[in-house]
């Protein structure tokens, strides 16, 4: 095994590109479990924590630009405001210690389908900024995730940072697990409200090969907001709404049996995740509505 | 290779090390502190918890070559810690900076680190860091595999929150898995800490 290590965002592009088959390591919360575990010998270990760029975040008009390597405990920290999904998203990843070290550009390498990090992302709305030697590229986040770990990065290419879309309205994330601290989730969900452009948006963990929206949901869900004068008129959402709504984000999902959990107990729970955060989001923006008409 | 880094204070280097090696397998077996202890490997247990630059992570996950030229604290040199942090706000409160110690732990003096005895009158002629004779005092060690990590962690915690919730104690010590105690008398534990701390002040 040969250790690169990079002093530079360039110098670690050069080093992919001669090496492809080099496996990138920032917080090795993944890759470290491998090696100690004789899962996996890689032919050369390719450390980033020299990359000084990758920990850091900058915040513009409409999205957030949110360096490989931030820590998950930095994006809760700082980040609430903008990202508030993704920030109580990360406050469920595994311990304090982990989130020291974890990031959402190792979730997305990684691309498990249990990451936590996903759901919040496709819920948001976000791109994922790839790059090598020969050029930079913006991968929408509903095309990043191809397989069961697998993703659409190119063998040379490298996460530099992930653009998510700064909340125009509230946002929830739901996990299911065992005990509160140090769990994979059985699994996950996320959503979105956009106001603004009188969207949902949905994000399901866990219940697919790869994390996946509940689009038909989606759909349903705006229609029957708008249909309803629901976004002007602020009202409670009905029961047959808030039902059916969950009914398509379980329907959406196609999980598997395993030791975490059945996929009817993962059907059954992303219906129940569904309706309760579209509970929460909903309250809280008829709760913004209200003291912005209040202020008025 | 080879990966020079400081652990409790002093430059260390250590040599032939395996490209894949953990900076936890380097502490015990290259460098002879086998306080962090090895467990679940996996990042699930806390067992090995050390500061790295400050930030208290898993040393099982963190790979060896990723250390060069940072800063480590183990808890073999967390009383040494403890006492410059506490001289340091002492200076800081009384506004002046003259820092006169030696700074760190060399390595023979952390091989030799123990809390003397084996009875009641554990750690009396060690040298403690408050949380460590907060452990003894409440009694929060049982079989003391878990302690070491779990002394690292709640050290940093009660640097950033003196009076911390029992919230703020469980979320700290989320990444710690203790078996035997049922971690009530590890809470006592720290908030004795905390109130000692309190009364220093």
């Amino acid at each position: 095994m040969d250790f690169l290590r990079p002093a530079s965002w360039e110098e670690a592009l050069a080093a992919k590109a001669e090496h492809p088959t080099a496996v990138p390591i920032a917080g090795g919360t993944d890759v470290m479990v491998e090696i100690n575990f004789d899962h996996r010998r890689p032919e050369y270990l390719l450390d980033l924590n020299r990359v000084g760029d990758l920990y850091e975040w900058e915040v513009g008009q409409d999205s957030v630009r949110l360096g490989a390597s931030v820590p998950y405990s930095r994006i809760m920290e700082s980040l609430r405001a903008e990202l508030p999904g993704l920030a109580l998203a990360s406050h469920t990843v595994a311990s304090p210690q982990i989130r020291n070290r974890g990031g959402v550009g190792g979730n997305l390498g990684t691309a498990s389908p249990a990451g936590d990090a996903h759901p919040a992302l496709l819920a948001a709305g976000a791109e994922v900024e790839a790059e090598s030697v020969r050029g930079s590229r913006r991968i929408p986040i509903d095309a990043f995730y191809t397989g069961v770990k697998r993703n659409a990065l190119a063998p040379d290419e490298l996460i530099r940072a992930v653009h998510v879309k700064k909340a125009d309205g509230p946002q929830q994330y739901s996990k299911v697990g065992t005990r509160n601290a140090m769990v994979i989730a059985v699994c996950a969900f996320g959503l979105a409200l956009h106001p603004e452009t009188r969207t949902v948006r949905t994000g399901i963990g866990s219940a697919a090969p790869t994390p996946v929206r509940a689009r038909t949901a989606e759909e349903f869900l705006e229609a029957a907001l708008e249909e309803d004068g629901f976004w002007d008129n602020g009202k409670i959402i009905t029961p047959s709404v808030a039902k059916q709504f969950a009914d398509l984000c379980a329907a959406a999902c196609n999980p598997i049996d395993d030791v975490r959990g059945t996929a009817r107990y993962r059907r059954h729970a992303v219906g129940v995740m569904a309706r309760r955060t579209l509970t929460w989001t909903w309250e809280s923006y008829r709760g913004a509505r209200r003291a912005s008409k209040g202020a008025a | 290779m080879r990966v020079n880094f400081t652990v409790n204070g002093r430059p260390q280097e250590a040599d032939d090390v395996w490209e894949g090696e953990s900076l936890l397998y380097v502490l015990r077996e290259r460098l002879g502190l086998p306080g962090s202890k090895n467990a679940c490997e996996q990042g699930e247990c806390g067992s090995c918890t050390v500061r790295l630059d400050g930030v208290p992570v898993c040393s099982c996950l963190v790979a060896a070559g990723q250390v060069e030229g940072r800063d480590v604290v183990t808890v073999e040199g967390l009383a040494e810690f403890a006492r410059q942090r506490a001289e340091r706000d002492r200076c800081e409160t009384a506004s002046r900076g003259d820092r006169t110690a030696a700074p760190g732990t060399s390595l023979d003096e952390a091989r030799a680190w123990q809390a003397r005895g084996s009875d009641s009158q554990a750690g009396e002629g060690g040298e403690l860091a408050p949380i460590q004779q907060a452990f003894i005092d409440a009694g929060a060690v049982q079989c003391g595999f878990c302690t070491p990590g779990l002394l690292v962690a709640a050290d940093e915690m009660l640097e950033h929150h003196p009076n911390p919730t029992d919230a703020d104690i469980r979320e700290a010590l989320s990444g710690n898995l203790c078996r035997c105690t049922g971690y009530e008398k590890i809470m006592d534990a720290v908030r004795l800490a905390a109130a000692r701390q309190g009364e220093a002040v």
